[in-house]
């Protein structure tokens, strides 16, 4: 390199901390990443749950009350919102890591993703069967 | 160049078992008792149903094991967030123990609760 | 149809004041031309300084790789009736320092791309010259659709994370070094797991999946990383927990 290129003026433009508003699939992926933050809520919410279940019959009724106030419902909605979003994106890009081979032949991407959907259909009626009282 | 990072590895698979079952596990969970359950769509199970269920040593495996894997997910995608999205890589470390440390933290608060 | 379009176009010039301006042109739009033929004409007719890089009008070079309405694209490959009536804005591929007008400094991916070892890597001592490696259909599948990359750089443009991170390997130099990874003929995998299982590679991406958007070869480094991320991550583990059999 000679004196005269090291010395030119590179423009380096800078990400501004909002990269992510100025495009729809920016977006989408900042709202996939942040349903972490959903996820972590379900597991306090969830061990809350079980305390209460375990401190006796009286907490547990106070917790369903709790449970049911306006902003915990909400609060609830707009996290199962996440939980769901960070369902279905997962199991979308899972057949993009995992290569299934049946004989020999890698499985098409569909064929992946349609088993982690249906895993989840029997995951979920497995759980409604066992809280609704099947069990 | 930097060097083969086993703690990325470990990490990195944690998080996707993380990801599974709580993709697996959580919308339903919060479908049931946060949403129907509140509203009145279908009743509450009775209590000691759901201490029969809870106190089934196979059930709390499974909620010890998300609640564990699901926080581990949450610390892994919260630091790249926090490093990433909000550009703050100069404070990696004490993101790291923040992530991590609130990870074990609620892990052995959950196995308090659920074996408790 | 009008007859013409415009076309806004990035000017820098490194050697004056300030940041980059956009400057107006307007240039025929014609059926068959694509945002290279405009920016050729511009060069042509209207504005001989505009400084832009092209070769080979027919998407195999990848040296025309610019940001053409925010979207990083091949210019020889974007019609520009596609954005009628215009305007246009063209834009030099982002996340590169920009050199002048729409010339960005690609020295960054040139120091990386090697460190992958994008070749046939062969450890029983068989030169290549002397030994003919026969492939079946079915192992060239493996890999094919990793070998179409051009070196375009657009997947550079579209990711995020290299944006911010710019000592993040990248979606193409991944890609290429999976194309020989996963090549029945070559014996290098355990070598470039060193590069590429790092924080700086596979482990920086966080599968934004824009690469895969943006390229124009119907290649997918979002798929590679993440496939490889599987790889790396067992891989790993296993000389983490049988350090005796690692290589």
């Amino acid at each position: 390199m000679t004196a005269n290129q090291a010395d030119v003026r590179r423009y380096r433009p800078r990400t501004s901390v909002f990269w992510w508003v100025h495009r729809r699939s920016y977006l989408l992926f900042v709202l996939r990443e942040l349903s972490c933050v959903f996820v972590a809520w379900f597991v306090v919410y969830l061990v809350l749950l079980v305390a209460a279940a375990h401190r006796g019959s009286d907490s547990y009724q106070q917790f369903l009350e709790w449970s049911s106030r306006p902003w915990m419902v909400v609060l609830n909605l707009v996290a199962l919102a996440f939980v769901v979003l960070h369902a279905i994106t997962w199991f979308t890009l899972a057949p993009k890591a995992m290569v299934v081979r049946l004989q020999g032949r890698p499985l098409p991407a569909r064929m992946v993703a349609g088993g982690h959907f249906a895993a989840w259909a029997v995951a979920s009626a497995v759980v409604a069967w066992i809280v609704l009282g099947g069990w | 160049m930097a060097k083969r990072s086993s703690s990325e590895a470990v990490a990195w698979l944690l998080f996707s078992a993380g990801g599974v079952v709580s993709a697996l596990l959580a919308p339903i969970l919060l479908l049931l008792f946060g949403v129907i359950f509140p509203l009145g769509v279908l009743a509450p199970p009775e209590h000691a149903h759901m201490e029969a269920v809870l106190r089934h040593p196979l059930t709390q495996v499974v909620l010890l094991g998300l609640c564990v894997l699901s926080l581990l997910h949450w610390a892994h995608r919260f630091r790249y967030a926090l490093h990433e999205g909000l550009q703050l890589k100069r404070l990696r470390a004490p993101i790291n123990l923040l992530c991590y440390g609130g990870a074990i933290a609620g892990s052995l608060w959950a196995a308090v609760v659920v074996f408790g | 149809m009008p007859d013409t379009i415009t076309l806004q176009v990035t000017r820098y010039r490194p050697d004056a004041d300030g940041p980059p301006t956009l400057q107006e042109y307007v240039v025929p739009l014609r059926e068959e031309w694509a945002v290279l033929d405009g920016l050729n004409y511009i060069k042509d007719q209207l504005d001989g300084t505009l400084s832009f890089r092209w070769s080979c009008r027919m998407g195999i070079c990848g040296s025309c790789g610019m940001t053409v309405n925010g979207d990083p694209a091949l210019t020889c490959g974007t019609f520009l009736t596609d954005y009628a009536p215009g305007p246009v804005r063209v834009e030099p591929l982002a996340n590169f320092p920009v050199i002048r007008d729409l010339v960005v400094e690609i020295d960054d991916f040139m120091r990386k791309l090697p460190e992958v070892k994008p070749w046939l890597v062969r450890e029983d001592g068989e030169a290549l010259d002397d030994v003919e490696f026969l492939q079946t259909p079915a192992e060239m599948d493996e890999y094919k659709q990793y070998s179409m990359c051009i070196n375009c750089m657009l997947c550079y443009a579209a990711c995020p994370v290299y944006g911010l991170e710019p000592d993040f390997l990248g979606p193409a130099a991944i890609a290429l070094a999976q194309r020989y990874n996963l090549d029945s003929r070559d014996q290098g995998a355990h070598q470039r797991l060193d590069v590429l299982a790092t924080a700086e590679g596979i482990w920086a991406c966080t599968y934004v999946g824009e690469c895969t958007t943006a390229c124009p070869k119907g290649v997918d480094p979002a798929g590679a990383i993440q496939r490889y991320k599987l790889t790396a991550a067992t891989r790993t583990l296993r000389s983490f927990l049988m350090p005796w059999r690692a290589r």
